[in-house]
């Protein structure tokens, strides 16, 4: 089952549901990267995990959320913007963030190196330089830096 | 429509494979019509601008690069053009599994169609656009096996005119020998050192400029439409799955394509290429030295002297983002090829970079078995698809050849093979 989006980000439901990003709670990731790690199986996590947040990160000092403007394509170099939050709901600004990813199922990383800038909005930032090269399940992780923590949070995407 | 052009997959399934194989029902069905329309040329649209080439778009920098592209005095022995391996009766390859030219390469001959839509160009990726990719066969010395000072001498005696129209006044060339240029070659090298740093750098833009003039040309090398794509076209018109244009091995094919085999994990998109580097265990050449590929193909382009940020470029700051995103080498790199299209792919038998397999039955084989890489890991994993199995996804590979398009007539000689020493 698809998770229905109302996130405003998303211009039509048809677009939405063609989304299917996945934030992932962080203990079922680390569970998941740790098998991967010793060469288990890997699982999908559960679709009922699938969405573009707002989600918690994963030692809670943050709320993360994608906001796509268009739909995430395969092959095309794209940007996709999205907002930090501390636990009482304010913009985190200046925040430190880095990012990794990849295709757990598949053990290969992101295709290219993107980075990350400060968005126009306060709590806003942009990851650019991301490209997609296959269909399946994607990880993006983001590690976050700020005066409220470090802290980590990983989407899973369903190109 | 638009949402149906992009390849997105929306529900989550366990894995891709389940999703296209445990289709039924209608919605399911338009899925596959999706999944159809994501492959066809329809869907492809214009080659991104190439900002590095000002004169990508330039039609008398076409002409100019199609009558080099067939001209044989560029080369060491007079004998060798880009057409000898591009061959645009065999839609621009040549059949063979290693390329000769003046000597035999160490890879096979690429296809030309498409490629303007390719950010990294070559098996390894070692260069970032069609202009700097066509100058590398020039300098090497069992391909082309000339020098960019005798490339320069040719545009000055035969192309003076057109050249000058397109790309401005040509520097005098007096006192710089044919013979020089940064090649293998000692002796060439030795006559390149000798030559001042403006005399370098005049002989170098003609040759930048014969690149940019060649990809000029290539840029409109494209796929026809195939079978496969009269196919789907008819499916978006009619809303039905056509039976009349693949017959029912051929479609059983496409499902098996887009579900069971997993091919559309690298062959996506109506390239049926994601343009990036795999490693598919494919095996090693006997005889050949060491190919690690994209280990190698991403430093190389990196230090490229014609690369999108090299001063030979006509890209702004920002306007190279294929290098700016680029990710370093790593262990994924290792043995790892670019993706070609599958258009056309039954016509351009022998397959992968070095020909290592004689026939399209023997890649299905291969990525069937899936065996271990000879250095690095394969991403592939064992399909245990049957010989049916097979056989309908060969079917389906055969619709995918539409030949190739020109907008530019080819001139007469050009078209019979048979271009030498006069002017085309």
């Amino acid at each position: 089952m698809n998770t229905r989006l109302r996130n405003p980000g998303f211009p039509s439901r048809r677009l939405a549901t063609s989304l299917a990003l996945v934030v992932l709670a962080a203990a079922a990731l680390s569970v998941s990267g740790g098998a991967a790690a010793h060469g288990g199986e890997i699982h999908r996590p559960a679709s009922a995990e699938f969405g573009p947040g707002p989600r918690h990160s994963s030692a809670s000092a943050y709320v993360v959320t994608l906001m796509p403007r268009e739909p995430l394509r395969l092959r095309r170099l794209q940007s996709v913007e999205f907002s930090i939050a501390d636990v009482d709901g304010r913009p985190v600004e200046n925040a430190s963030i880095s990012i990794d990813g990849g295709m757990p199922e598949h053990g290969h990383g992101l295709p290219t190196q993107p980075s990350i800038a400060p968005a126009s909005a306060s709590g806003v930032y942009r990851i650019e330089g991301l490209r997609f090269s296959m269909g399946g399940w994607w990880q993006l992780k983001l590690v976050i830096d700020s005066p409220a923590g470090q802290d980590r949070v990983t989407f899973n995407l369903d190109l | 429509m638009i949402a149906r052009s992009l390849l997105i997959l929306a529900l989550a399934v366990p894995s891709v494979a389940a999703s296209a194989g445990e289709r039924h029902g209608a919605g399911a069905h338009h899925e596959a019509l999706d999944e159809a329309l994501a492959l066809s040329l329809d869907v492809l649209g214009p080659a991104p601008a190439d900002g590095s080439n000002r004169w990508a778009d330039d039609p008398a920098a076409a002409d100019l690069g199609q009558r080099l592209f067939f001209d044989r005095r560029l080369s060491g022995n007079g004998k060798v053009s880009c057409a000898s391996c591009h061959d645009p009766r065999r839609n621009f390859e040549d059949g063979v599994a290693l390329a000769k030219g003046m000597g035999i390469a160490n890879r096979r001959t690429m296809p030309i169609a498409g490629t303007a839509h390719s950010p990294f160009l070559f098996w390894d990726g070692r260069k970032d656009s069609q202009w700097a990719q066509a100058l590398g066969p020039l300098e090497s010395a069992v391909e082309h096996g000339g020098t960019r000072a005798q490339y320069a001498h040719v545009i000055a005696s035969h192309y003076r005119a057109e050249y000058e129209r397109i790309f401005g006044p040509l520097p005098s060339l007096r006192g710089i020998p044919r013979g020089a240029g940064p090649v293998a070659d000692a002796a060439a090298h030795a006559k390149w050192a000798a030559l001042s740093q403006r005399q370098r750098d005049d002989v170098t833009r003609i040759f930048v400029n014969v690149g940019k003039a060649l990809a000029a040309y290539e840029r409109r090398i494209a796929f026809a439409p195939s079978r496969f794509d009269r196919f789907a076209a008819k499916w978006a018109a009619t809303g039905s799955e056509p039976a009349d244009v693949l017959d029912e091995k051929e479609r059983a094919g496409f499902a098996l394509f887009v579900g069971k085999a997993n091919c559309i994990q690298c062959h996506n998109g109506p390239l049926l290429t994601n343009n990036e580097f795999h490693n598919t265990g494919v095996p090693r050449r006997t005889g050949l030295p060491e190919d690690r590929g994209r280990v190698a193909g991403i430093p190389a382009v990196r230090s490229d002297e014609f690369n999108c940020r090299s001063r030979w470029s006509d890209a702004k700051p920002g306007e190279c983002p294929e290098l700016q995103f680029l990710a370093p080498p790593s262990a994924a790199h290792e043995r790892a090829y670019k993706v070609p299209s599958l258009r056309n792919v039954a016509e351009r038998a022998p397959y992968m970079h070095a020909g290592q397999l004689a026939s399209l039955r023997d890649v299905l084989d291969h990525y069937n078995n899936a065996p271990a890489a000879a250095a690095g890991v394969t991403e592939l994993k064992p399909l245990h698809l049957d010989a049916v199995e097979l056989d309908a996804l060969e079917a389906f590979l055969r619709s995918l050849s539409g030949g190739v398009s020109v907008p530019v007539p080819l001139p007469r000689a050009a078209a019979r093979g048979t271009l030498t020493g006069k002017d085309p």
